[in-house]
């Protein structure tokens, strides 16, 4: 169950950017897997190199976030290629970022090898929990918490602030908006950058628990996919929900029958989009 | 006229390949065969019809996997055999499957079929009884038209008789793909892709043609995938992975995908590219991203509309 929860947290900070991107640009992110695996190949690297100077182990996850923020940079680069082909067909733009997915796999080949990298037991550090007769890291714990809080803050973000407005504004109707005097490449630019970090910081903090391998990008963007679908696309509430059913799906499935772990998923995506084409979330103009 | 002559040149070129270039060079084009036959197919549904399908890759499994069950399993080794049984395997998981993609269109339909090639896959990598997991099922040499070559090392087979079965399929794979393309259910499929509503006000049967497109296009992608078996000797799960998919819709473009030809010139170039570009770096995958991109933003509509741009640049 709390695994489930846990990988589920993970898969939610992933969904939402891209549900973010795709709500506001209309462009299903491929790449955002990619960014996925950057952050926690960053992350690995940062949290050593910080233990290495001799800083103090509890604050390790202040390190990975800050390297999962830090990667954002690479947001407004890469939403700069995207520009060129705003107003392609959406075929060309999917295949753009599959271009992208290729070349951050190699460029993560390049820069940290193949051999998959591990942070070891430094997540440790915070202590494990018995609950319910399993044995629980409290770092699971502290994941699951800020997956739940970033859930929050999205929220608050999009509903609450000026920025949000403008957001779901643009994503409602970006003829009007741009009309209504709203500067879309800065808005572009700055959704596709939080979506960017949502997947960053997403990779940066599943490291600890996990090894990170060059291939976790394309492994991870099937089951991003699979919420994106379950959930509604475009649909925020939808990547909070379609994260929890794919993540505890997943974490029942290894259970009982573990070799039907993503075949579940993927029979429950096919269901959902005979039956509920538009998803369990989606908004009607989305 | 030009382009009636650049053809006999490339017939010629194919029939002379095995005598003429060095042996390593003939075993390439052979996957490019077989991805030509399989591009056709995704390019009735893109190029024609106008859905981009990210699970085309499904199908070149299936094809792969049936070949290898019938070879290993059930020691039916006569290939003529084997490619009418990829087909009809094929057909008849095309039919429940594209009743439900056609449904859809845009990126809805690109992600239901990719949401079933990775179903696949999962079921390839996981049922390790039945389909060997990741390791896969061995393709045993077949038989052609009846003759097992006994005398032949592996090799010799393939680039001797192996390359000309190969191209005669392709020839009539590509002469079949013609005529459909040509006839009023090929035009049909045009002007579902221009204007699906002007499509089915004059009568065409949107849904029902795009259900027609799926299956054709499943069944040459498996004809072709069992031919890709062949050379391998293996059907593994990862050709039914969704980056395969990827990789062939970027053939697709490669070659230009509002060309008849596209997917034969994109198929090849891309094997003998791709073979260049490995044998120069380990990060090929890099080196094809950038192309990708390149072609994606500036050349969208791949070589063949390069050269169609050059020759009469008012069109």
């Amino acid at each position: 169950m709390l695994g489930g929860a846990f990988h589920a947290a993970v898969l939610f900070l992933v969904s939402a950017g891209l549900q973010l991107v795709f709500g506001v640009q209309k462009i299903l992110n491929l790449a955002c897997g990619s960014f996925y695996a950057l952050g926690a190949y960053l992350g690995v690297s940062a949290v050593t190199w910080a233990l290495g100077a001799g800083l103090p182990a509890p604050l390790f996850v202040v390190v990975l976030i800050a390297a999962g923020l830090a990667l954002a940079v690479i947001g407004p680069v890469v939403e700069r290629i995207l520009r060129t082909i705003y107003d392609r067909d959406e075929s060309f733009q999917l295949l753009l970022t599959f271009a992208l997915v290729l070349m951050f796999e190699d460029v993560i080949r390049f820069v940290w090898g193949t051999a998959p990298h591990q942070l070891g037991t430094v997540y440790l550090v915070y202590g494990q929990l018995r609950i319910a007769g399993s044995t629980v890291p409290v770092y699971n714990l502290v994941v699951i918490a800020a997956g739940a809080l970033i859930a929050l803050g999205m929220g608050w973000l999009l509903t609450r602030t000026r920025f949000g407005r403008i957001v779901r504004a643009t994503a409602e109707n970006r003829e009007m908006s741009e009309a209504l005097g709203v500067d879309m490449h800065s808005v572009y630019a700055r959704v596709f950058t939080l979506g960017v970090a949502l997947g960053t910081v997403g990779g940066a903090l599943v490291i600890p628990a996990t090894a990170a391998t060059s291939e976790m990008g394309i492994e991870l963007i099937v089951e991003a996919f699979a919420v994106v679908v379950i959930g509604g696309l475009g649909s925020m509430r939808g990547a909070f929900v379609g994260a929890l059913i794919v993540g505890l799906l997943k974490a029942g499935a290894i259970a009982i029958w573990p070799e039907v772990e993503m075949l579940a998923v993927y029979v429950v995506v096919v269901a959902v989009l005979v039956l509920r084409p538009t998803g369990l979330f989606a908004r009607a103009a989305a | 006229m030009i382009a009636r002559a650049l053809g006999a040149i490339a017939v010629v070129a194919l029939l002379a390949a095995p005598v003429v270039i060095p042996r390593y060079h003939v075993t390439l084009l052979l996957p490019a065969f077989a991805y030509s036959i399989g591009l056709l197919g995704l390019n009735l549904l893109f190029g024609t019809t106008g859905l981009l399908s990210f699970g085309h890759a499904l199908f070149v499994a299936l094809g792969a996997y049936t070949a290898a069950a019938l070879t290993t399993h059930f020691h039916i080794l006569h290939l003529e055999t084997l490619l009418i049984g990829a087909a009809l395997v094929a057909g008849v998981v095309a039919v429940p499957v594209g009743l439900l993609c056609v449904r859809y269109v845009k990126i809805y339909f690109g992600m239901l079929t990719l949401a079933f090639g990775m179903l696949f896959y999962s079921f390839l990598y996981k049922f390790y009884t039945l389909t060997g997991g990741d390791e896969g099922i061995r393709v045993l040499r077949p038989r052609l038209l009846g003759q097992a070559f006994a005398g032949l090392d592996k090799v010799e087979f393939l680039i001797g008789p192996f390359y000309y079965y190969a191209l005669a399929v392709l020839a009539m794979a590509t002469l079949l793909m013609h005529r459909i393309v040509r006839s009023p259910f090929g035009l049909g499929l045009r002007a579902i892709r221009e204007n699906p509503d002007k499509a089915a006000y004059v009568g065409v049967a949107v849904r029902r043609y795009r259900f027609y497109a799926f299956v054709i296009a499943a069944v040459f992608g498996a004809v072709g995938g069992a031919l890709l078996a062949v050379p391998t000797g293996l059907a593994d799960p990862l050709l039914a992975y969704w980056t395969h998919s990827g990789n062939l819709v970027f053939m697709l473009l490669l070659g230009g995908f509002d060309h008849f030809l596209g997917p034969l010139v994109g198929a090849l170039v891309f094997i003998l590219l791709q073979d260049t570009v490995m044998s120069l770096t380990t990060y090929w995958r890099f080196v094809f991203g950038a192309i990708l991109a390149v072609i994606v933003i500036f050349f969208p509509r791949g070589l063949l509309g390069l050269l169609a741009w050059r020759r009469e640049p008012t069109a």
